[in-house]
């Protein structure tokens, strides 16, 4: 995951939310919460840069937070939320 | 007032990475469906 | 983390998604209908009120409306208000009995992108069907559903209100559905509307509710349930849904004057928030109005705080318990405890024990219509 270049999916429209954002995907329907401001920070980077890692890295996550941000990333990428 | 109390200010980031590493869920999805209320 | 839910209930700023009853016209008049629906309203919204309420959506991000009615085919503008929701990036999902659902309504329909569509059915047969849905309704519907199988619009919904009469038809309905490539819903009957009338007849028993959780519980991944059944959570392991009342908080009505009320099944001066046609529109309402604000406080178990489940059903239905006459901070009448059979035993015409049974706030329903009517299958 670390490695990898990822990008929300253009059918997929963010609303920021106090708690972080909602997410919604017009094409499969499926509803997500984005359940920290730090999570839609990165997902907002990730187009801006090459991998995961240089994105955590950019939006100032500390390398202790990682598994918990490569694990939401990927029940994004699941649901089809984000995509290569 | 109790010399030991800490004072409950905002979430500093200090504290942030504890809460997270113990596996927090950062994502949850509910069904467009999911809501009551609706027809 | 706040869990999610405590964050809900404590409101956003727009919805997630909304009802939306384009009018109060149906060519049905179904035994338990939610909105007394029958006569259209003379100050329903015209065409130019609702793009401006589609257009303050679109603003807010709201991501899905679910337009009822009524029988929303009924608007004339029915299909230039959808066409305008989906070209705005708000995904519709529209409910309807399918009388006027006919094949060249099932290939535009099939054409449109971000758009569901919902067939009500309350019966495996016209049987069952039409002793609530009126004569005919229920090959209106099935027709509906062959017209959308033929234009190839791929999955829709049959929404079924669940009632004692056609609970033990819900493993054959499935089958229904799957036959199609549908989803099936299934939802609780509110004694809401007309419903309040019907409801002592029509809700399931205790026995049945056990026999609906079950029925849930084992099909959970592929029915939905609008979130209708979380008192019965008291029963055991969670329902899936968010299992809290949305009203108010990430849902609520807009009604076809209008009007905005927490949810569809409270049409009642106690839960209008204020109406789209007030300075500040939907938007205000939604943010500023006393009712959201109050239903956005955290909520006391009142009554129920002595009973250890109160965590898991909420204390039920708002509308179920108001429009059978229970209070508000007390338990569901259909609470799966028996806690609320007790006291609905004092409510009631006549009784005065608990006050007064709230009726709905208006009644569109037409003249002697009381009891299902034929279907006419005139073009509108």
């Amino acid at each position: 995951m670390l490695d990898r270049r990822l990008a929300l999916h253009p059918q997929v429209a963010l609303r920021r939310e106090p708690f972080g954002a909602l997410a919604y995907h017009y094409g499969n329907r499926k509803l997500i919460f984005l359940k920290h401001p730090d999570l839609v920070r990165v997902v907002e980077a990730l187009p801006e840069h090459d991998t995961v890692a240089d994105a955590l890295e950019a939006t100032g996550i500390a390398e202790s937070r990682w598994p918990s941000f490569v694990a939401g990333l990927e029940s994004l990428e699941r649901a089809g939320m984000v995509t290569a | 007032m109790d010399a030991n109390v800490i004072d409950a200010g905002p979430e500093s980031s200090a504290d942030e990475p504890d809460e997270l590493v113990e596996e927090e869920l950062l994502v949850e999805e509910i069904s467009i469906d999911g809501m009551c209320g609706v027809y | 983390m706040t869990p999610l839910v405590e964050q809900l209930k404590g409101g956003l700023d727009a919805p997630i998604c909304l009802t939306w009853e384009l009018t109060y016209a149906c060519n049905l008049s179904c035994v338990h209908c939610l909105s007394s629906s029958g006569r259209r309203d003379p100050r329903e919204l015209s065409t130019a009120e609702a793009i401006a309420v589609l257009d303050e959506l679109r603003r807010l991000q709201v991501f899905y409306i679910n337009i009822g009615g009524g029988e929303p085919m009924l608007r004339r503008d029915f299909f230039p208000l959808v066409d305008h929701a989906v070209a705005n990036g708000i995904g519709v999902k529209f409910s309807t009995n399918g009388t006027y659902l006919d094949a060249t309504a099932a290939r535009r329909l099939a054409a449109m992108d971000y758009l569901d569509v919902q067939i009500s059915l309350d019966g495996l047969d016209a049987r069952t069907n039409d002793a609530v849905r009126g004569a005919g309704s229920h090959a209106a519907a099935r027709r509906a559903m062959d017209h959308l199988a033929a234009a190839d619009f791929g999955p829709f919904k049959i929404s079924i209100v669940v009632t004692r009469h056609n609970v033990d038809q819900l493993d054959d309905l499935k089958a229904l559905a799957d036959g199609y490539g549908a989803q099936l819903r299934v939802t609780r009957l509110r004694p809401s509307g007309r419903g309040a009338d019907s409801w002592s007849e029509l809700h399931p028993t205790n026995e049945q509710q056990r026999q609906i959780y079950g029925w849930l519980l084992d099909h959970g991944d592929s029915v939905l349930t609008g979130d209708s059944f979380f008192h019965l959570n008291a029963l055991g392991e969670p329902l899936p849904g968010l299992n809290m009342c949305g009203a108010g908080r990430v849902v609520c009505l807009i009604d076809p004057i209008g009007d905005v009320y927490a949810c569809p099944f409270v049409i009642h001066d106690q839960f209008r928030a204020g109406s789209v046609r007030d300075a500040g529109g939907f938007t205000a309402v939604w943010r500023d109005s006393d009712l959201f604000h109050d239903l956005r406080q955290p909520q006391s178990a009142g009554a129920c705080a002595s009973c250890g489940s109160w965590d898991a059903c909420q204390g039920g239905c708002m509308a179920a318990k108001f429009f059978t006459g229970l209070p508000l901070d007390g338990p569901d009448p259909e609470c799966v405890k028996g806690h609320g059979e007790g006291l609905l035993v004092g409510v009631g015409r006549g009784a005065d024990r608990l006050g007064t049974v709230p009726r709905p706030a208006m009644d569109h329903s037409r003249p002697g219509a009381a009891v299902p009517q034929p279907v006419l299958f005139t073009r509108r």
